[in-house]
């Protein structure tokens, strides 16, 4: 191919005993969008950690533009005309978009940085591709699309000739997604080249020309967008058929956590502003939502980790008085927590140790005061076997497990004895495609036996598909319930985006 | 004299300017070194190998400005250390502080008997005299306060221009403060965070360094045992203050040196009713007000004390 612009040969990369890349080569043709599909720990990331110089491969070269790249060196990438947008954006909060996007455009020991030439070159880039967004503005008051272009803008400002997206729409609406891929268009015309990474088939198929699948480390499979579908690409990336989670109709009973105009305090984002909610038996409620609108403080409220500042919690018809992770658990309410290392595990603790983290003064775990190890390990080993979790020993370190074994852990935990109210907090988050279905099955098993589940998730799809009533979250309020297959995704786009909201207050 | 008439007399004011000038030069430094995202708790010690340093090569023969500028390469010396075990290493920034303090405290004692293991009474040396300025050191009060000192209390003051300069309208200042910022920001615009974090803290030890020197070159004329007596922790102190910021730091700095001045002059008032240890107490007091009154909603560097490693999962 002629219009090769960067070619990878023979990539391998080892994390000690982890053979991460193993002989990955592809060729990127100008103009191409490429999609690297792959679950997570598939070796997506890092694969474009060594294309950027992040890491230096063990073997293998990338060329780019037909001249090889040093390893291990970020600034000749970026200076060959490769630019990268992270999952987690490498922005200085503090600072402005302008600030951000010279970083490092100038040389270091100019006299004085020119803004009036950098600000000139942001606003016309802008203006070429769509991209708007105020260089004097501070990073830390954008919005996470905003956020994302200013990305993007640190790449084009480099004139990057290659941009490397990955997983670049985990955190936006779906009306933003539609911007991006519009803006993704336009950069094609004008004749990049685009790497994107995704874990979503959906957008794979939407933007890519050909689609890259990779497996455990290896290349699985090569295919042209157009003569492939989603079927054939989620056998290559599983390596297996994977099929949906069954719903079946379940009558929804007594309920079970009752929100009665219930505000909070600011917590990762907005607080609750006098939201009311009921849980039932046998029934999953969605809450979908754009993060930061207050989802962190309803799942801290529910865990109990936060003190309402005014309404009511009624627990089984119950109101509740005094409220703390104590009284949470005592009422059994069960927790799957958005940020499983953060949170949810004690990462240089015992498997052992993290099973009984919630519960090691109960009875159960406990005689006189004295742990009873004998009880804790017989539930770790119990967890191991029924919840099909791969570790070496129940006195393995957590953090050593993989994302999808630690959640099967934490479902282990929280799913036993039989609670009554689950709240599951992005529980797929960084899943691959079995440990999704298996979460799936779990919390839909959990909800047949009578169980009232609070969903809390980004991914609207899974939303869908779980959830019989759907609630969606905005600046700390929420909308109306609506059941299954009542709203469309539009509609429900339109409510995260708060536009519901606003269209009422003009109405008023 | 009453407690108030002290406060527009001009003398108090000098004084005032002097004490200031080591603490604006240190916390300078220590301002450098944590915009970058390293708390420098070498300082302490940092001053005290530079006050020893300055003064040392005066007293053996050198210039008053060579002795500057050795005190400026002890400290940038120490600072190095300090960096390499904190940067590239990734050592806890306390544990090495500390240690770099104890080290670079005992060391210069120890140099200062080996060199000196004669002495009863501390060896003195022509310091830096004042230099009034023309026309400007005229003006009343201020005249004399600001424009009357030496070259070096100048100096302090040229330094906060400059650092503020760098900081805020330079690409240099700019890679510095989003080092302390966000560190993967820097190393995604292909400058090495490793390389920026070293440099601000070696230059940020040469100016407490220099700091130091100040205390034994300008202030007084010779090295004594304990003299840097704490003002390294009052600088960090000041940093935080002053919100990161060079201006406000300056301000936070001259404000503690007023509290010392007018101390000492109240304790000459009080005729010895009051115990003199209420006076020495009194700018550490009001330097705690006024840390909670001004510093709480301070926006801190987001990475300070967090070691940043290339390429870690």
């Amino acid at each position: 191919m002629t219009n090769t612009v960067l070619r990878l040969s023979g990539i391998t990369k080892r994390f000690g005993p982890l053979v991460a890349n193993d002989a990955i080569s592809f060729e990127l043709g100008r103009g191409e969008v490429i999609a690297l599909l792959g679950e997570n720990g598939a070796g997506k990331t890092t694969l474009m950690n060594i294309l950027f110089g992040h890491y230096v491969s063990d073997e293998g070269t990338v060329e780019a533009f037909g001249k090889q790249l040093p390893p291990g060196d970020p600034r000749a990438a970026l200076d060959a005309g490769i630019g990268m947008v992270h999952q987690h954006f490498t922005l200085a909060d503090n600072m402005t978009v302008l600030e951000n996007i010279a970083l490092g455009t100038q040389s270091l020991w100019r006299p004085s940085l020119d803004r009036a030439a950098a600000r000139e070159r942001i606003e016309r880039l802008a203006a070429d591709f769509g991209l708007s967004v105020d260089p004097a503005a501070t990073v830390s008051t954008l919005s996470v699309g905003e956020r994302q272009r200013v990305e993007i803008l640190k790449a084009l400002y480099r004139d990057a000739r290659i941009l490397i997206l990955d997983e670049p729409t985990a955190v936006l609406t779906p009306a933003e997604t539609d911007a991006l891929f519009r803006t993704l268009k336009l950069l094609v015309a004008k004749g990049l080249s685009i790497i994107f990474i995704s874990h979503k088939l959906h957008e794979v198929m939407a933007v890519s020309d050909r689609v890259l699948v990779l497996r455990s480390g290896r290349l699985s499979g090569e295919r042209e967008t157009k003569s492939t579908d989603r079927k054939e690409l989620a056998a290559l990336m599983v390596g297996q058929e994977v099929k949906p989670a069954e719903v079946t109709p379940v009558h929804a009973g007594e309920p079970l956590l009752v929100l009665d105009g219930v505000s909070t305090a600011r917590h990762n984002g907005a607080g609750l502003d006098e939201v009311s909610l009921t849980l039932r038996a046998g029934e999953i409620t969605g809450l979908a939502g754009v993060s930061g609108n207050g989802q962190a403080a309803l799942a801290a409220l529910i865990a109990g980790t936060q003190r309402p500042t005014g309404g009511r919690i009624s627990i089984a018809g119950q109101a509740v008085g005094d409220w703390s992770p104590r009284a949470a658990l005592g009422h059994g309410i069960a927790r799957i927590p958005e940020d499983r290392h953060a949170v949810g595990t004690i990462g240089d603790m015992s498997v052992t140790e993290n099973v009984i983290a919630e519960r090691y003064g109960s009875s159960r775990f406990s005689r006189m005061g004295f742990l009873d190890w004998k009880a804790a390990r017989r539930f770790a080993e119990e967890i191991i076997a029924d919840y099909d979790v791969k570790c070496p020993s129940p006195e393995a370190r957590i953090r050593l497990l993989s994302g999808g074994n630690m959640q099967k852990l934490i479902l282990g935990r929280a799913l036993d004895p039989e609670p009554a109210v689950i709240l599951a907090s992005q529980p797929t988050r960084g899943l691959d495609v079995g440990a999704v279905a298996y979460v799936h099955r779990m919390l839909l098993a959990a909800r047949e036996r009578g169980a009232a589940i609070l969903l809390i998730s980004e991914d609207l799809e899974e939303i869908l598909a779980l959830s019989d009533r759907i609630v969606v979250m905005s600046k700390g309020r929420l909308s109306p319930p609506s059941a299954r297959g009542e709203r469309s995704i539009r509609e429900l786009g339109e409510l995260m985006a708060g536009h519901g909201e606003e269209r009422s207050d003009h109405a008023a | 004299m009453d407690a108030l008439e002290i406060l527009f007399t001009a003398s108090f004011w000098v004084a005032a300017i002097r004490i200031a000038s080591p603490l604006i030069f240190a916390t300078m430094g220590e301002l450098i070194c944590e915009r970058a995202g390293v708390l420098n708790l070498g300082i302490e010690g940092i001053m005290t190998a530079g006050a020893f340093a300055g003064w040392f090569t005066v007293y053996a023969g050198g210039d008053l400005w060579t002795g500057v500028l050795v005190a400026a390469l002890a400290g940038g010396l120490f600072g190095l250390l300090h960096a390499t075990l904190t940067v590239p290493l990734g050592l806890s920034q306390h544990v090495v502080g500390i240690g770099v303090t104890l080290l670079a405290t005992s060391l210069t004692y120890f140099t200062y008997r080996l060199a000196l293991p004669e002495v009863t009474s501390p060896p003195k040396i022509e310091p830096f005299q004042p230099l009034p300025i023309p026309g400007l050191s005229k003006l009343p009060v201020l005249g004399e306060a600001l424009f009357s000192q030496t070259p070096l209390t100048y100096l302090a003051f040229v330094t906060v221009a400059v650092v503020a300069w760098v900081l805020y309208r330079t690409p240099l200042g700019l890679a510095v403060r989003a080092a302390g910022e966000n560190p993967s920001a820097v190393e995604a615009q292909g400058i090495s965070v490793t390389g920026i974090r070293m440099g601000a803290v070696v230059v940020g030890s040469a100016l407490m360094a220099v700091g130091g020197a100040f205390l034994t070159m300008s202030a007084f004329n010779s090295f004594f045992f304990e003299m840097i007596n704490g003002r390294g922790w009052i600088c960090i102190a000041l940093v935080v203050f002053g919100s990161w910021r060079p201006g406000k730091a300056l301000l936070g700095a001259i404000l503690f040196a007023a509290f010392d001045a007018y101390q000492v002059r109240l304790q000459q008032m009080s005729g010895g009713i009051v115990p003199y240890q209420v006076f020495l107490m009194m700018p550490y007091a009001l330097s705690i007000l006024a840390l909670i009154l001004v510093a709480r909603r301070a926006t801190y560097p987001k990475a300070l004390m967090i070691p940043y490693q290339k390429g870690e999962r």
